[in-house]
């Protein structure tokens, strides 16, 4: 069976896409020769017309892809680094976002945010190693954020077809899984997946999070039961999927690569024990809050969220419930 | 393409100027909530730019957008409606004074982020070409937009791809109350120059002399020219925003304020027509308005269930605030 890389299905997606619809082209920096190695080769195949090399401008050329969106194309931008979206958070949220809502309908934005490499990725420090797709998530812009390869081809190439604004976050903690893929297929949005099933504790994990959930998991199997339910879009969210999960465990845990304060897990939280009663306060386990990475790499790794305090997360939420 | 005839030129001109006092009026009324950013004085820029285009061209405004849109030729009337939050507004009553957009007739929406409309018409313009159109593209910005660098990048991305953009920059001397001299280091023309871009300076107060600096302009750019500047000298004669007339803010000197309202672009378009054409002029736009008025405070406002209806175009559906 062949072995396919996150990052390769990504190129994948990317290739079907430019391949099957003439309205779709890729633009940002360096893409041409594939410096992040996801758009390698597809300058080559589809022309620089469409896979075009842009200035350091990225206010611009995402307001750029606002622009060729509104006049019919579906533009992809590749960002280099994860916190370059906070120079744009403007461009995408200001305009590509509201423009639908603010026209009466008159107009659709389908621009693809794609940012490879999100989160850590060891050593790149505070200005490179953000992985900020709660914000997005808060304003309501589609945010997905892929876990294994079959997803990241999936949900890319869901997110180049849909007609709204989406940011894809690949994380870098996942770009160099592998995968056994056999069919690769269109995955919907605000659909979530349960990787494992379990009968004691649900745990949410996001992005690459999921592999350290599973490993958890697998750890702890025979004294813990733990489902592992990945929720792949962030927004919108499949709370109906999770609600089932967590109806069947009664036992909530999230894990989740951003600061504490204001993000996704405390959403997802909130979420769920609206809806229904747990046997246990739920718990969370996300960077600090307000963290920026550090650079010495004990220091980075100490603010990312770990195997180890999901663990005692896990075992803690048993306790309270027995 | 240009539209050479003076009377159509002054029917514009009047349109606006007549639509803004309206407007002024509804917002005193109550009828328009949150206030207006008055065109007033200004009209000849976007009615001159307007007249050297053709339909397969689009366009983008600002917070001060009324004239960009209705010199393009929208419906006064649902133009009004959109002030006023109706249903049959423009936008449905979703965009209000700063947004209103018409697609059918390329405006791409006027955009009430100070600087933002350069790009978004760059890249409009870049597809539409790429689709096979002979489309250009015009951004209107205030001189405050030039020190906004997202502007400043869309200058060096129109110039180095060639993108047909006719930049118009509406020089009416203060960014609310910051004036230029204050606010902009170097020039306006100086700034398009360093991108390569050809720029002109133009008397905004002279609709004809706008129109004729922006056919030329347009001319080269529809034979390969790439992206031109057009700095419109202009005075803005009511408040930055109607919001003014209940604080009395002190930035303008009187003296100057007589100056600029001297120099007004209706009174010089109208002078250059026959009386009986001016007159006939005046009574049909005044119907219009007296009917846009009717229409606009007869139509319906949008039921509050609706709120967020248009905000996703593939349909997706939000989770309610209330418990
Ligand atoms: C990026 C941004 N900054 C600030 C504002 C608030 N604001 C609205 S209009 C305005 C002044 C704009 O001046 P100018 O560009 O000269 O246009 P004018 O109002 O004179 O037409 C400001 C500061 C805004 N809307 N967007």
């Amino acid at each position: 069976m062949p072995r396919l890389s996150y990052r390769r299905a990504l190129t994948r997606a990317l290739a079907d896409e430019l391949a099957r619809d003439e309205t779709v082209f890729l633009l940002g920096e360096d893409v041409q020769v594939g410096a992040s190695l996801v758009t390698t080769g597809l300058a080559k195949r589809f022309g620089t017309e469409r896979v075009r090399d842009t200035p350091l401008s990225e206010q611009a050329f995402t307001s750029f892809a606002t622009g060729a969106a509104l006049a019919g194309l579906r533009p992809v931008i590749e960002f280099q680094i994860p916190s370059l979206l906070f120079l744009v958070f403007e461009q995408i949220v200001n305009h590509a976002h509201k423009f639908p809502l603010m026209t009466g309908g008159q107009c659709s934005v389908p621009v693809t945010y794609l940012v490879p490499g999100s989160g850590s990725r060891t050593g790149w420090a505070g200005q490179h190693s953000d992985h900020p797709y709660s914000l997005f998530a808060h304003v309501g812009v589609v945010t997905v954020v892929p876990a294994t390869p079959a997803d990241a081809y999936g949900l890319l190439v869901t997110a180049i077809r849909h007609d709204d604004p989406v940011v894809v976050f690949a994380p870098a903690g996942a770009m160099d899984v592998r995968d056994d893929v056999v069919d690769l297929e269109p995955v919907p949005l605000g659909r979530g997946r349960v990787h494992r099933y379990g009968d004691d504790v649900t745990v949410v994990a996001i992005g690459h999070l999921v592999h350290d959930a599973l490993a958890v998991a697998e750890e702890l199997a025979g004294q813990v039961s733990v489902e592992v339910f990945d929720p792949r879009t962030l927004y919108p969210f499949d709370i109906d999927g999770l609600t089932e999960s967590v109806a069947r465990t009664g036992r909530l845990v999230v894990l989740d690569d951003g600061n504490r304060s204001c993000g996704i897990a405390a959403e997802i939280i909130a979420s769920v024990v609206e809806r229904i009663r747990l046997l246990a306060p739920p718990r969370r386990v996300t960077r600090p809050d307000g963290a920026v990475l550090p650079f010495a790499p004990a220091l980075d790794r100490a603010v990312q969220p770990s195997r180890e305090q999901l663990a005692t997360a896990i075992h803690l939420t048993m306790k309270d419930s027995s | 393409m240009t539209d050479a005839d003076p009377v159509r030129l002054y029917r514009t001109v009047r349109l606006i100027r007549r639509f803004e006092q309206r407007a002024v009026e509804l917002v005193h009324g109550g009828q328009i909530v949150g206030g207006i950013h008055p065109y007033l004085g200004q009209e000849g820029i976007a009615a001159g730019v307007c007249a050297a285009l053709g339909v397969d061209d689009v366009l983008a405004g600002t917070h001060r957008g009324h004239g960009h849109v209705l010199a393009r030729g929208a419906d006064p009337a649902r133009m009004l409606a959109e002030l006023c939050g109706r249903l049959t507004g423009l936008n449905s009553g979703r965009g209000g004074s700063m947004h209103a957009a018409d697609f059918s007739i390329g405006v791409l929406g006027a955009n009430a982020i100070v600087g933002a409309s350069g790009a978004i018409i760059t890249g409009a313009v870049w597809a539409r070409r790429r689709q096979g159109h002979d489309t250009v593209g015009v951004s209107f910005f205030g001189d405050g937009a030039v020190n906004e660098g997202m502007l400043l990048e869309a200058f060096n991305l129109a110039a180095l791809w060639r993108v047909p953009v006719l930049f118009v920059c509406e020089n009416n001397g203060y960014a609310t109350t910051m004036p230029v001299a204050g606010a902009v280091a170097g020039s306006i023309a100086g700034r398009a120059a360093a991108f390569g871009i050809r720029a002109v300076e133009v008397d905004g107060q002279d609709p004809e002399a706008v129109r004729d600096a922006s056919a030329a302009a347009v001319g080269r750019m529809r034979s390969g020219g790439g992206p031109e500047l057009i700095e419109a000298r202009t005075y803005r004669f009511d408040a930055h925003h109607t919001f003014e007339h209940a604080v009395r803010l002190d930035y303008r000197p009187p003296d100057e304020v007589s100056r600029g309202r001297a120099r007004d672009p209706v009174r010089i378009q109208g002078e250059r027509l026959p009386d009986a054409d001016r007159a006939a002029v005046d009574a049909e736009v005044e119907a219009t308005l007296d009917a846009a008025v009717r229409f606009a405070l007869e139509s319906p406002e949008p039921d509050p269930a609706d709120a967020l209806t248009y905000l996703y175009a593939s349909g997706l559906t939000v989770r309610t605030g209330g418990g």
